[in-house]
């Protein structure tokens, strides 16, 4: 079965068919953020602390760190960033850029197996980074576009998720170390987009084998209540075969969907998790009834 | 209760036909309609204001003009959301259909006309096309050439439609500073001032389009449609139009 590790130092997130799935906690982007924007290039980085911290608090798995800030040197405020985020907490990172010197920056200080965030079908984009994933041993998101565009046929994008597969095997990276990410439209501009993603899905698990995941905050561009639709987007995309997204864990009803989903697909064993998450809280004189582990002796 | 009694009750809707009603009347009910995403509504208003010897300036204008605007403060306040600004953008396109030809005739200039491409090497058109479809809501022509427009392709449709706004769109870090490229081509070609340039995209901002050399950063569809009318009629009072 397909699975692909991202690594820190000190914790190892498992990617896979029977995993539980991989929330990619979203927050740590500039982009549409003016305020966070203008802290991290002025090198101010505690807004980026705060959001790692409570992302993870939140039950994200993993972290995207993008630096995507308009006139600024942007492989250095990635490299200074994901520092600070693997200071501060222990969950592996997505090394998130479209720019290729700052992917080479970040996977230089970066400690671990990364997840690098991304390549597309696009032939020079996949002569640079692929070498760069090789070397450092890391992990791809695949972007199925290339130079013509965005297919709105899913089937043209399988084939350049397919693409981007073999090309990385050229490279020695194995096709459990590719994660496509399929694509996900603003459903109130184009109609069929969900149609789109969960076809795509579906041939990604079955016919590629690969793994998956997507930004799936895209979705609901445009629309009132988006957690209602991101949510319910997320349940149907893991029901097709979704693996992990990078999303927002700090919305409730998200994680719910993710844990809840978890639950439906096998992926959490005796629904543990899913309990200990969502018992109610036990009341006061909770000694009643509820009996006291007892321990056995050491030795 | 049976479901048509149900549905009239809730909308309050008798049937009724738009003829019956007079000039003003039609007029503000066709913002309505177009606010509702009415295609064949805004199209039979339309002809019904034709036929009463209205100018297809008129129509134009204060039906379809004046209506959209008032969609795009809507959304702009996020009151009205994409589809529905899709629906509207859609329904006076059908007017559109016919207003066109009889504009061109009576040479009519519309109030503006845009060039608008996303920038080489971004293949991103969502937004861009947004922009386009609330444009020509506010009742611009609008010559849409794409995706991944490299900087001699802008320079033909310049020189074919010659606009007077040209907008640029880019989603990504890596290809936005191409509309810096654009522009100063612009200046090599002593043309930078023959035209208003707009620029927006997620990844950029206020800065960045002020650092590239445009004359307006649009942070959305909703603000190009206000900005873009606003600029072009400033100009047209700064050369005495």
């Amino acid at each position: 079965m397909t699975e692909t590790i991202i690594s820190s130092l000190t914790k190892e997130v498992r990617i896979g068919f029977e995993q539980p799935f991989v929330v990619i906690g979203e927050r740590i982007n500039p982009t549409g953020r003016k305020i966070l924007a203008n802290e991290m290039k002025h090198g101010d980085f505690s807004r980026v602390e705060a959001d790692a911290l409570a992302q993870v608090a939140a039950g994200a798995h993993m972290l995207d760190v993008n630096a995507g800030i308009p006139l600024a040197d942007e492989p250095a405020i990635l490299a200074r960033a994901i520092k600070l985020v693997q200071s501060v907490t222990d969950v592996p990172l997505s090394i998130d850029s479209s720019i290729v010197a700052a992917l080479e920056a970040g996977l230089a200080v970066y400690q671990g197996k990364a997840l690098v965030n991304s390549v597309t079908g696009e032939d020079e984009q996949l002569e640079r980074v692929l070498p760069l994933v090789a070397k450092h041993g890391a992990a791809v998101v695949a972007i199925s576009n290339d130079e013509t565009g965005i297919s709105e046929d899913p089937n043209v994008r399988f084939e350049v998720a397919r693409k981007i597969v073999e090309r990385a095997a050229d490279h020695g990276i194995a096709s459990n170390d590719v994660v496509v990410d399929p694509l996900v439209m603003p459903i109130g501009a184009v109609g069929s987009a969900g149609k789109q993603v969960m076809h795509l899905l579906r041939r990604l698990r079955e016919e590629l084998q690969v793994n998956t995941t997507c930004g799936a905050s895209n979705v609901s561009f445009g629309l009132p209540n988006r957690n209602g639709v991101n949510s319910a987007f997320l349940t149907m995309a893991i029901a097709a075969g979704m693996t992990s997204a990078i999303s927002n864990p700090l919305h409730a009803e998200v994680m719910q969907a993710v844990h809840a989903a978890d639950v439906i697909m096998g992926n959490d064993p005796n629904c543990a998790n899913w309990i200990s998450k969502y018992r109610e809280s036990a009341p006061a004189d909770a000694e009643r009834g509820r009996r006291k582990r007892r321990r056995r002796p050491a030795g | 209760m049976d479901q048509e009694t149900d549905l009239n009750e809730a909308y309050d809707a008798e049937d009724f036909s738009l003829d019956e009603l007079d000039d003003q009347d039609l007029v503000e009910q066709m913002h309505d309609d177009l606010y509702d995403g009415l295609r064949d509504e805004i199209i039979e208003g339309t002809e019904i204001l034709l036929g009463r010897g209205w100018s297809a300036e008129a129509v134009l204008n204060k039906a379809l003009v004046a209506g959209m605007q008032i969609v795009g403060v809507d959304f702009r306040d996020g009151i009205l959301f994409v589809p529905e600004v899709l629906l509207a953008a859609n329904a006076m396109k059908g007017g559109m259909g016919l207003l066109k030809p009889l504009l061109a005739e009576s040479g009519v200039e519309p109030i503006g006309k845009m060039v608008i491409g996303t920038v080489k090497g971004d293949i991103h058109d969502i937004g861009k096309n947004l922009v386009a479809m609330m444009m020509e809501g506010a009742g611009f022509e609008v010559i849409d050439i794409g995706i991944n427009v490299a900087v001699e392709d802008y320079f033909a449709a310049l020189e074919e439609h010659k606009p007077n706004i040209l907008g640029m769109s880019a989603l990504l870090t890596t290809t936005m500073p191409y509309m810096k490229v654009v522009i100063d081509e612009m200046i090599t070609r002593g043309i930078r001032d023959d035209y208003i340039v707009l620029v927006g995209g997620a990844p950029l901002n206020e800065e960045f389009g002020e650092a590239v050399g445009a004359d307006g950063y649009c942070r959305d569809a909703a603000q190009a449609a206000e900005l873009g009318p606003e600029l072009v009629r400033q100009r047209k009072i700064a050369i005495g139009a």
